[in-house]
């Protein structure tokens, strides 16, 4: 109960503190624009040579865009800003800081650091979501738009664990942010159906890098198409990662000596 | 009289000697620090590596239910074309325009300033160095990306030659306009926003995206009178397409006219701008 406490203060702080540079709201649109027309045309290129994609139309292409975009904004407005900042501070030392108050570490040092203007990607995401689902022709009923929104908070709790995993490794090598530049690239596997992807590939961005169970899935859910072994698999998969997590993350802290004192 | 006459092509001479040292120099320089950090450079280029596969497996897709071929584009052919692109995409990289905005707001132009020549020189030589490394770490990737992909490749010798200098002419041709670019930071601090939008039009005009032909027509019409192809279509296309020998040739010529035009562009930008500059830190 105190964890939500103390993360809805660091909410507060963080956007208050954002909300100070407001030309960063104009640029972050135009970044946001600029990249929602790139991905227009090259889905509107795709299907200028074909009808369908791993029988996937046009439509419910367009909405697993929106539902990557939407992910991809949920992400670089709170976990990617805390995670970069958590393998700068195991690098210099400053992690000291979080450590010596007296909240539960992990709570603390996934909640310091909001984006709030990357918001727009999240309501580009939606936007997009929304058009492609009006232009679907088979009818999203209450079940799948629960099955939606449950396979959207699971798949973005993977990410988030997927991120601290890949932080925590920064109690061993220093350069982890090399590998952090990577999750970038390999979100974008997101934008395409699953299933046109090799064995190894296909594997790799669904337990690996957990891209297809955030952006796959919740697609899968609102163009009906989902089973609901799915998202049982998903919801186990969940659990038994962020118990992974929990334990490496602290496992890893028992390394972390402090650097400046 | 007579003296002078004498002295001056010398003097001309020397001053190609030590020219060409001091790229040797810079190169030889960029070559040992970029291989102590051959890790950072590994994990960045296969970073790099998702954006292609994507493409490749996406229109590979494609050639795959219309029974083999996209507009005559064959799987193999789109393995090819991925694979020699990463190759092509890391000649791209050379001293782009934000970094001009660093450059300035951190003072070290004045460094360069100092100078006896244009700040160009190092940036050419230093990345050109790198790109020897990076040449090096590509072929593991290039091989692994093959036996993935199985891509169709069957180049004469000739392309292969042309090939060879053609990434080079791309190299060039990116780094003369990213930096005359460049020089828009001394006007403006938000040249990002111009930056971006140069950036996406070279992603769809020069064939990173999706090899030219897949284009429509009026896209192939308007890019064949820009730059960007001739930095990254063209290159690919002289290993993995089907040129004819006058082709080849007048490929290069447009790689050598643009990166003339760049030059030209860059060094009318920077006679204006650095009358602007006033120096800031340092």
């Amino acid at each position: 109960m105190n964890a939500i406490r103390v993360s809805w203060l660091f909410f507060k702080v963080g956007v208050l503190n954002e909300l100070q540079y407001r030309v960063n709201f104009v640029v972050q649109l135009f970044q946001s624009a600029i990249a929602l027309v790139v991905g227009l045309l090259v889905l509107a290129l795709v299907y200028s040579h074909t009808d369908e994609l791993n029988g996937w139309s046009q439509s419910e292409l367009l909405c697993l865009l929106g539902i990557q975009i939407l992910m991809g904004g949920a992400i670089k407005v709170s976990v990617q800003p805390n995670m970069m900042r958590l393998i700068d501070e195991v690098r210099d030392g400053k992690l000291d800081h979080a450590l010596t108050k007296p909240e539960d570490a992990q709570v603390l040092v996934s909640v310091r650091e909001v984006r709030i203007w990357q918001v727009v990607d999240f309501v580009t995401g939606l936007a997009v979501l929304g058009v492609g689902l009006s232009r679907i022709t088979t009818d999203v009923g209450a079940l799948d738009a629960l099955a939606f929104g449950a396979a959207l908070v699971l798949g973005a709790a993977m990410i988030y664990c997927f991120w601290l995993a890949i932080a925590t490794g920064a109690f061993w090598v220093v350069n982890m942010w090399h590998v952090a530049d990577l999750f970038d690239g390999v979100f974008q596997t997101g934008r395409w159906p699953i299933g046109i992807y090799p064995g190894w590939l296909r594997y790799s961005v669904t337990f690996l890098v957990p891209v297809a169970f955030a952006v796959t899935v919740p697609a899968q859910a609102v163009t009906s198409r989902l089973q609901w072994q799915t998202l049982v698999l998903a919801t186990l998969f969940a659990v038994a990662l962020f118990a992974f997590t929990r334990w490496f993350w602290r496992f890893g802290l028992r390394r972390y000596s402090g650097a400046s004192a | 009289m007579s003296v002078g006459a004498e002295a001056a092509p010398r003097r001309e001479a020397g001053r190609l000697r030590s020219m060409a040292d001091l790229y040797l120099t810079t190169m030889r320089l960029a070559v040992q620090q970029q291989f102590q950090y051959r890790t950072a450079n590994y994990f960045w280029m296969l970073g790099m590596v998702a954006e292609p596969v994507i493409y490749l497996v996406v229109w590979t897709t494609i050639a795959d239910q219309q029974g083999g071929s996209v507009n005559g584009l064959t799987a193999g052919y789109f393995a090819a074309y991925y694979i020699v692109w990463t190759l092509v995409r890391n000649m791209n990289i050379v001293f782009g325009a934000p970094f001009w905005e660093e450059r300035i707001r951190e003072g070290e132009l004045n460094k360069d300033l100092l100078r006896p020549v244009l700040p160009l020189h190092y940036d050419i030589a230093f990345f050109a160095g790198w790109k020897v490394v990076v040449i090096v770490l590509w072929i593991p990737i290039a091989i692994g990306l093959s036996l993935v992909f199985d891509p169709t490749l069957d180049p004469r010798p000739a392309e292969i030659a042309v090939f060879a200098v053609a990434i080079w002419g791309a190299y060039l041709i990116r780094t003369m306009f990213q930096e005359a670019l460049g020089m828009l930071c001394f006007w403006t601090t938000r040249g990002a926003a111009i930056f971006d939008l140069w950036m996406t039009t070279e992603l769809l005009l020069s064939g990173r995206l999706v090899p030219l032909p897949l284009m429509p027509d009026w896209v192939q019409d308007v890019s064949r009178f820009l730059p960007f192809q001739w930095a990254f279509f063209f290159p690919i296309e002289t290993l993995v397409g089907d040129l004819s020998d006058e082709e080849l040739l007048r490929g290069l010529g447009a790689q050598l006219l643009w990166t003339l035009i760049g030059l030209a562009i860059f060094r009318v930008a920077w006679k204006h701008a650095i009358k602007r500059y006033s120096a800031v830190g340092g």
